[in-house]
């Protein structure tokens, strides 16, 4: 069968010895920043992005990179249990009920239960991924540049819809993504355009700066805000092995959590976030103890945990296939293939399988890697915890600025870093979301190549984007994801649970 | 009630918004604009641009009607010691070399904390400068000079 022909294809690539140290390294290194209080999966991939780039071969650098994002996301997680501070929103449900456990001495059984459940659910979605990518590949095949016009409006009108906070704020800072996205040379006639007679700009904006400097930069500030004694109530984590009883009150969620986490993860804009709250209401919902949540209730780690890890690897599809981020992580790695001369979409499949079936199959070893590592280590990484972080930021401002400068050796990548670390702080003062920014910064060229062409193909007919019925469906279907958030009722819904979010 | 009470962080957003949109129209304006058949390069950031604008303006209305939460604390230390940092390291490493440069960088950025002492924050420094110059310059090869034209009197 092809399926299997194409995974072995894929565990050959992604098993030799240096794939495996390449997926090692990048798993222990996302980790390693990952477990640092209030640093989230895509600042920590944003910073060692530079990283990867010094491996020649785009293959062993994209496993690494996808290493590092399953090591950001575990970290998370164990911050979020040992001392309530997730590094990202999707590990926000885990705190709740992960670090009550903690606090009742049950940290081991809850870091375990969050590494099992994970496996299980990365190991599902995984297959899943193989699945289904290739057939909606040969679909992707068909597109024409209206369909993928249509397919970005879908994409960022969904990462709207899951942003913080106002949708108008999060439209327009898709606005200006876009715009930021189009500073360089004009595509179809070369003319510079915003370079503001910046000769280094001509080629755009540095797309590693950029993420660095609104990611990384603007998230050092924001820690810097308020500095405050972290508590690390847990010095040492025993008892790892979660009990019989624990086992048994961890299967379901963790099963329903994979489908949820494998669904909601295929949705452009965030679904991590979106199924780990969806799996922690479910499990709520169906619990005979649903008093006990938020009090220490395994069921509210085991559920929230593996959908969120299912829902990371589902995003791949869309990234993978389409060459449409999913969400922020998946921006970043499209722009990591766009700078190894990679350009993502449904080629990539038929172009180079070695690459497409290795990344998957590295996922599967990057999440077994997790779990055989990272249980043994995890009295390294408490005390890691205990590092002050004064300490840190120092550190990952200088491998920051090393890592950007590596890039092309420019040192006005290096002033953009500066800059957009402070629009990126700037921004986050006024409540407005760095991840739609970031994502019409990537699409914002394939966008305007798209849209022009398609106009071009319609000698200037914009009837073009709704006579073909596939764009006519994602249109309609972008169009119905904005009338939904702007519903009053589910406007205030969605504040309830950003609400609960943020608390 | 009072018509110039104006939420000053969502204010402040729209208003952001408003002329970053001024700016980019502007500039689109001084490039081929097309019609809608043949794009022209200024095109779509035009389109854009008024977008922006319009968001902006909606964005400064919502402001005079609801008012937000405040701003909160500005880490204004950390501006000042962590935005220079990368911006010295471009400066300086092709002129002073890799290692100088970087060993700046980070005593610059130490100091973003009100906590650093400086004796940390030279430890952190150094410490950071030689465990870099092993990994980035000698393990992973990076082609910078260690020790640039600035400073001749150090063996290169």
């Amino acid at each position: 069968m092809d399926l299997f022909d194409n995974l072995a294809l894929g565990f050959i690539t992604a098993s030799t010895l240096w794939n495996l140290l390449f997926c090692l390294t990048g798993v222990l290194l996302g980790t390693l920043i990952g477990v640092l209080p209030g640093i989230g999966a895509t600042a920590t991939i944003a910073m060692l992005l530079p990283v990867t780039f010094q491996i020649g071969d785009p293959v062993s650098s994209l496993i690494m990179l996808a290493g590092i994002y399953y090591g950001a996301q575990y970290g998370g997680s164990t911050t979020a249990i040992l001392i309530n501070m997730p590094g990202e929103s999707s590990s926000a449900v885990t705190a709740i009920d992960g670090y009550q456990m903690a606090r009742n001495g049950r940290a081991g059984a809850a870091l375990a239960t969050a590494a099992l459940g994970s496996f299980f659910a990365g190991t599902v979605a995984t297959f899943l991924v193989a699945l289904f990518a290739p057939p909606l590949t040969k679909i992707a095949l068909q597109f024409g540049s209206a369909e993928y016009f249509s397919l970005m409006v879908v994409g960022l009108v969904s990462s709207i819809a899951l942003a913080h906070g106002s949708v108008i704020k999060a439209l327009a800072m898709v606005v200006l993504g876009l715009l930021l996205g189009l500073v360089g040379s004009d595509i179809f006639e070369g003319t510079p355009r915003f370079t503001l007679g910046i000769r280094e700009f001509a080629d755009g904006l540095n797309f590693v700066a950029v993420a660095v400097g609104v990611f990384g930069v603007a998230e050092i500030l924001r820690n810097l805000e308020n500095e405050h004694d972290r508590s690390v109530m847990i010095r040492k984590v025993t008892g790892l092995m979660p009990t019989r009883e624990d086992f048994r009150r961890m299967t379901a969620p963790v099963l329903r959590g994979t489908g949820l986490g494998s669904v909601l993860g295929i949705l452009p804009g965030g679904g991590a976030i979106l199924a780990s709250f969806a799996s922690y209401t479910l499990e709520k919902r169906v619990a005979k103890n649903p008093e006990e949540f938020g009090k220490g209730a395994i069921e509210g780690v085991a559920g929230p945990e593996s959908a969120n890890n299912a829902a990371a690897q589902t995003s791949f599809i869309p990234m993978l296939t389409l060459g449409i981020p999913a969400n922020p992580v998946m921006a970043l790695m499209i722009g990591a293939m766009i700078i190894q001369g990679i350009v993502p979409g449904p080629d990539v499949a038929a172009e180079r399988p070695a690459l497409f079936w290795g990344l998957i199959a590295s996922m599967w070893i990057g999440n077994l890697m997790l779990i055989v590592l990272n249980l043994p280590l995890i009295g390294l990484w408490v005390r890691l915890l205990t590092v002050p972080y004064q300490v840190l930021f120092p550190a990952i401002m200088a491998f920051s600025a090393i890592g950007v400068y590596s890039v092309k050796s420019s040192a006005w990548d290096l002033y953009s870093v500066a800059f957009f670390g402070f629009v990126g702080y700037l921004l986050a003062k006024l409540r407005c979301e760095p991840a739609p920014l970031l994502l019409g910064f990537v699409l914002g060229p394939l966008f305007e190549e798209n849209l022009r062409r398609a106009m071009i193909l319609s000698r200037g007919d914009p009837t073009i984007f709704v006579t073909r019925p596939i764009s006519a469906i994602l249109l309609l279907a972008a169009a119905l994801v904005l009338i939904v958030v702007l519903l009053p009722s589910v406007r205030k819904k969605r504040e309830e649970v950003f609400v609960e979010e943020d608390a | 009630m009072n018509k110039l009470s104006i939420d000053p962080t969502n204010g402040a957003c729209g208003a952001i918004f408003i002329a970053v949109g001024l700016f980019f129209g502007y500039q689109s304006l001084g490039q081929e604009i097309g019609n809608a058949f043949r794009m022209g390069p200024g095109y779509f950031p035009l389109v854009l641009s008024g977008i922006l604008i319009l968001l902006g303006a909606i964005i400064v209305v919502q402001a005079t009607r609801v008012t937000g939460e405040p701003i909160g604390q500005i880490a204004w230390r950390g501006m000042i010691f962590i935005l220079p940092a990368p911006i010295f390291f471009g400066l300086t490493v092709r002129g002073l070399g890799f290692v100088p440069a970087l060993f700046v960088t980070a005593l610059i950025a130490a100091f973003a904390s009100q906590r650093m002492r400086p004796g940390t924050a030279l430890i952190v420094a150094l410490a950071l400068t030689i465990f870099s110059t092993i990994v980035f310059s000698y393990a992973l090869g990076l082609p910078f000079q260690r020790f640039g034209p600035w400073i001749p009197w150090v063996g290169a």
